[in-house]
């Protein structure tokens, strides 16, 4: 056969090689080292010189050409390999991911970590109580006496040996004003309970308070922080005004009113068509609280403020069912992610 | 507080209308709550006199009557009783409206025609119940429009008071407010002394001055039992919202609303020789006006005859003394009682009344005399009688002293944050009443007025003149001074730390009430005592719980009854233990997890149901968080509220600090829980404190891992095991995984395969095999020693 049949055919074969296995077979049988071309490289030596050097470079190429061509197919058939792999390999992506998943914090804690955030940029720490508490803290520290008019507005709790549920976080006031010297600035989160139950009323709920006190804390900082402090909460640039009111604790005190944030001072239900949202009771320390306390009136001054952390959680978000907060029903928590 | 605007007027010049006034109080600190009309609306309603009555010819109820209602008289049909000849009463004219949306037309009443409606006090809404008939007094203006002649156009406002301010709980404390506010003066009606017409007296002693500084009486002899309170009167105490009660009692009232001054009215003839102030004595009892007899304690003070309490003092009258349709003579009772020995006494009794409330937050104790006389002279104008001398026991030692305050201007601005000027500030308290001496160097001596119970020390005057300047006026000014920088503890992890890692992990933060069934907190944790509540709202909310899975679990049990089938919920929150004699309370980490193991999803079994190793799982992330999780151990023990088999005390640095296990079947099957369940509970201290990370060089030497798989009996615990591998390795092995146990085939039963994954590693060397292996031979060794382990073939 001469070489040029035998090349043909060796092409043919790598072409009909159909994977890599039958490609090295039909590699063996002509470039092997018993291969087909390689038995007529090893018969050149039995030509005439004349012609053997002719031979020798037409088969030397022939063996060039067939290995392009083994490498050509090797490459093509390795392609062809990894492009199978892949399709077999194809998901449908737009099957839902795997895992666990993905839990919430309880919108009490949202709103008590974003004030307990603002007030920390303020130099402020987080300072807690006992909630079982003892009159003294919850009542006669703050300037309220027993038999005093204000206690009728804090139905109490009672436990044992004259011990109350606290009624409100104020008493966290006296203890760190009792543990610490001033220059201070706290606010202190935590549940208060009252004797009282019904649509807008909690037997127990969250409150915040908050205290500076400072050589010379004025009541122009009170409005300032926490004019700033309610339009960062709320996000939004907001008409507050302070009203007069009354708290033992404090003197001169305030209540704090926002325009409604739902309606923006329109009128409407959540503010009762007055345009105004009662938010903060505040004012400065009252001096008996301080003297209670150990710490000298005439050269301390401070402000104190309370909030209630559900009323706020029910104007951030429009929650409208206080009792949605104690009810732990997974389709509201999983809301506050 | 309920004041109606016309009565205000009376007593000040208000030159704006009722809700600018409204607005003006309550930024001066009276919140008004509401504004009121003083009657519903209705039109076309107007004074009537009744000339005729004659029998309807077809109905026995109704009469035929001709009306006198300004123009021609009218034939109106009426079926009330009191119609008759004379009266006058509202009439609701043709085209009339009524508030319950009536409108009256011409109309025939079993074949009569009647031109208009007589009106009873209800069918205008000015009456909870009417018998028949409004009986308009005699002297009322026939056809006049009744809105117009009764101003019942008037406003009402509703005035929430700040316990401080009992100076306002009367027509004229609100005036008094309004013209300092306005800066007009105080008008307001006059009245004289009345002189006494007969010697009468009743004797008074007063045993306890402390509480009663200032008693005054008098008699009133002859009034007419006839006598009718007018109807002006009548409606200025149903706008206040009191009822009508008779002269003598509306007298009182009156007198309470419009000064703020509480008085009594005793039947004089019910009364035993004389009267004695005094606080009650042991095994006293007193019948009420209400109706209800109430056994007195000796630090409550009692007006007594010789027959023993005829009244609670500032709080309530007794039956027995009380005035009623017979009375003829009466003895009148004004008194200042102090606040101390009123306060608390009424509510003991589940009493709160205009008197005692009043006396509780300070009453004017210079007013009596005024009072007195005004009640007097209502009393005779209305009623008619003779009165006889005031009689006045006062002890001056004992009647509140107003204090002079020292007050620095400078003070004022400084704690205001304000430059107001000495004048203004002078100028408004002196506006309140408060008498200032200013001397040119040193403290103003500013002394409040006899009504303000509220203002004792310079504090209280800064707030008057805040008050009044307008707290909207003050300037707003961001927090300066000296701010100390918060320390940052980095040994203890933050509870928002905590928070966030279990809500990545899967929980909703629960919030939880502290106060539980006792039933159910006894179930989970029955060898407790809990702490209990005095007065709970309800046996739901009766004992504070000891730990939160009382809460969690409810949580539960509500979840699944909505249809939920995988609850996983934590919740951070104090618990309450009693120790001894003392109440612990102590911040705790609780975790419920029920249902399947993971969410329902593709590609995994998501129908497995949670088991006590997901939750340790959990628990051990919050470990790993604190950087000490070799600090945390597990011991299995029993729990009453957990399965005894899955249940274990977890221990922080030895000692415990929680329970973590399957929810007991039993009590799972009380609770209806029909879903696998497992709980946590740690103190919350126990997962904060952290370790500070300490660096430690990385090693350049290749690590080499050995595998071994022991056979032990079933029981040995994997930790047993785990620790026996440390002790025998010493420091080269650096990291041991327990990565397989099993138990079946080719292992004989009672025992279980456990495949252990030991990791070498030396920070200097790189280990040689025959090292490794000494480790190891040691291990196999010590195993076999210590838990009876052999190696897997």
């Amino acid at each position: 056969m001469d070489l040029e049949e035998l090349v043909a055919r060796a092409e043919a074969e790598i072409a009909a090689a159909g994977d890599l296995r039958a490609l090295d077979a039909v590699r063996v049988r002509y470039l092997g080292r018993k291969g087909e071309l390689t038995a007529r490289l090893k018969g050149l030596g039995g030509l005439p010189p004349e012609e053997r050097r002719a031979m020798g470079q037409a088969v030397n190429a022939a063996k060039a050409r067939l290995e392009r061509a083994v490498a050509a197919r090797r490459a093509e058939l390795e392609r062809e390999a990894v492009a199978a792999r892949l399709a077999a390999e194809r998901l449908d992506v737009t099957l839902p991911g795997r895992g666990q998943g993905q839990g919430t914090l309880h919108p009490v804690t949202r709103v008590l970590a974003r004030i307990e955030t603002l007030f920390r940029g303020l130099g402020f720490e987080v300072a807690e109580g006992p909630e079982i508490e003892d009159d003294f803290h919850n009542f006669e520290a703050l300037n309220i006496p027993p038999e005093h008019p204000a206690r009728a507005m804090h139905d109490t709790f009672y436990v044992e040996g004259g011990l109350l549920l606290r009624t409100h976080t104020s008493p966290v006031q006296i203890r760190v004003l009792r543990e610490r010297r001033p220059p201070l600035r706290i606010v202190a989160p935590g549940r208060v309970y009252r004797r009282d139950s019904d649509l807008t009323h909690s037997p127990m709920f969250h409150q915040v308070e908050g205290l500076v006190v400072d050589e010379r804390v004025s009541f122009a900082e009170l409005k300032g922080t926490l004019h700033a402090f309610l339009e960062r909460f709320f996000e939004a640039r907001l008409a507050v005004r302070f009203r007069p009111s009354y708290f033992p604790f404090t003197e001169p005190s305030a209540e704090v009113d926002v325009a409604c944030v739902m309606c923006g001072g329109e009128g409407c239900r959540v503010c009762g068509g007055t345009g105004w949202l009662e938010v903060l009771g505040c004012g400065m320390v009252h001096p008996r609280v301080l003297e209670n306390a150990g710490v000298d009136p005439e050269r301390w001054t401070g402000f104190a403020f309370g909030l209630g952390v559900e009323r706020f959680a029910m104007l951030r978000y429009g929650v409208d069912d206080l009792r949605l907060f104690f009810d732990n029903d997974l389709r509201f928590l999983a809301q506050f992610a | 507080m309920r004041v109606s605007l016309a009565w205000l007027r009376e007593w000040v010049e208000v030159p704006e209308g009722a809700e600018a006034l409204a607005e003006r109080l309550t930024m001066a600190g009276l919140e008004v709550e509401a504004i009121e009309p003083a009657a519903p609306a209705f039109s076309g309603v107007v004074v009537a006199e009744v000339l005729e009555v004659a029998p309807h010819p077809d109905a026995d109820r109704l009469r035929v009557c001709r009306v006198a209602a300004g123009g021609e008289p009218l034939q109106v049909v009426c079926g009330a009783p009191n119609v008759r000849p004379g009266l006058r009463a509202p009439l609701a004219t043709v085209g009339a409206a009524l508030p319950d949306g009536t409108r009256i037309r011409r109309a025939r009443l079993r074949g009569v025609e009647s031109h208009g409606m007589l009106c009873s006090a209800r069918e205008l809404g000015l009456a909870d119940d009417a018998e028949g008939l409004w009986e308009l007094p005699p002297g009322a203006p026939v056809g006049e429009d009744l809105r117009r002649w009764l101003d019942l156009d008037d406003q009402v406002l509703e005035v929430a008071l700040t316990p401080n301010r009992a100076d306002c709980l009367s027509v004229r404390g609100i005036a008094r407010e309004t013209a300092a506010l306005h800066g007009v003066a105080l008008g307001g009606p006059r009245w004289e002394p009345v002189a006494a017409a007969r010697e009468d007296r009743l004797p008074v002693a007063v045993e306890a001055p402390e509480a009663c500084p200032r008693y005054l009486g008098r008699v009133v002899r002859g009034v007419d039992p006839a006598a009718r309170t007018p109807l002006w009167m009548a409606e200025r105490l149903r706008r206040a919202g009191l009822r009508s009660l008779g002269p003598l009692v509306d007298v009182t009232n009156y007198v309470l609303l419009e000064l703020g001054q509480p008085l009594h009215a005793f039947d004089l003839a019910r009364l035993r020789e004389g009267i004695t102030v005094r606080l009650a004595r042991a095994g006293e009892r007193i019948a009420l006006l209400d109706g209800r007899e109430v056994a007195l304690e000796p630090d409550t003070l009692v007006i007594a005859d010789a027959g023993g309490p005829v009244a609670l003092a500032g709080i309530m009258g007794g039956a027995g003394s009380a005035v009623g349709p017979g009375t003829r003579d009466v003895f009148l009772e004004c008194a200042f009682f102090a606040p101390g020995a009123i306060a608390g006494r009424a509510r003991r009794h589940g009493l709160h009344t205009e008197s005692s409330h009043r006396f509780e937050r300070g009453v004017d104790p210079a007013m009596q005399r005024e009072a007195l006389e005004r009640a007097t002279g209502l009393l005779l104008e209305i009623a008619g009688g003779e009165p006889g001398p005031v009689t006045e026991v006062v002890s001056e030692a004992h009647l509140p002293r107003r204090p002079v305050v020292a007050f620095r201007p400078q003070r004022a601005r400084r704690l205001l944050g304000a430059e107001l000027a000495d004048g203004e500030m002078r100028a408004i308290l002196e506006r309140l009443g408060l008498a200032c001496e200013a001397p040119g160097e040193g403290p103003w001596r500013v002394t409040p007025p006899s009504w303000r119970f509220d203002l004792a020390i310079e504090a209280d005057l800064v707030e008057e003149v805040a008050r009044l300047h307008g707290y909207g006026r003050l300037p707003e000014t961001p927090l300066a001074g000296s701010p100390v920088m918060p320390p940052a503890p980095e040994g203890r992890l933050d509870e928002g730390r905590i928070r966030a890692l279990l809500a990545d992990r899967g929980y909703h933060e629960a919030v939880t009430y502290s106060f539980v069934p006792e039933a159910l907190q006894r179930r989970l944790d029955p060898e407790a005592e809990p702490v209990r509540l005095q007065n709970p709202l309800s046996a739901e909310l009766a004992v504070m719980r000891t730990t939160a899975w009382v809460g969690l679990l409810q949580a539960l049990q509500r979840n699944l009854a909505r249809q939920q089938e995988r609850v996983r919920l934590f919740e951070l929150s104090m618990r309450f233990v009693r120790q001894g004699s003392e109440i612990t309370q102590e911040k705790t980490l609780a975790i419920l997890a029920a249902g399947p193991a993971w969410p329902e999803q593709w590609g995994l079994d998501s129908r497995r149901p949670v088991d006590f190793h997901d939750v340790k799982g959990d628990l051990e992330a919050l470990a790993a968080a604190t950087g000490a999780p070799g600090a945390f151990a597990f011991e299995a023990a029993a729990h009453p509220a957990l399965h005894p088999g899955q249940s274990a005390r977890v221990l922080r640095d030895g000692e415990p600090v929680g329970w973590i296990g399957a929810l007991h079947p039993e009590v799972a099957g009380a609770l209806d829980v029909g879903v696998p369940v497992v709980l946590l509970e740690v103190a919350l201290e126990a997962v904060r404190r952290a370790r500070v990370p300490r660096f430690e060089p990385l090693s350049p030497f290749p690590a080499v891992r050995r595998d071994l798989a022991v056979v032990v009996d079933e029981a040995v615990p994997a930790a047993r095991i785990a620790e026996t591998v440390r002790a025998a390795a010493g420091p080269l092995l650096r990291e041991l995984r327990i990565f397989d146990v099993y138990t079946g085939p080719g292992v004989e039963a009672g025992r279980k395969s456990v495949s252990l994954g030991l990791i070498f590693q030396e920070s200097s060397r790189t280990l040689t095999d025959e090292e490794i292996n000494g480790v190891v031979a040691r291990v196999v060794a010590r195993l076999e020693e210590a838990v009876g382990a052999t190696l897997r073939q």
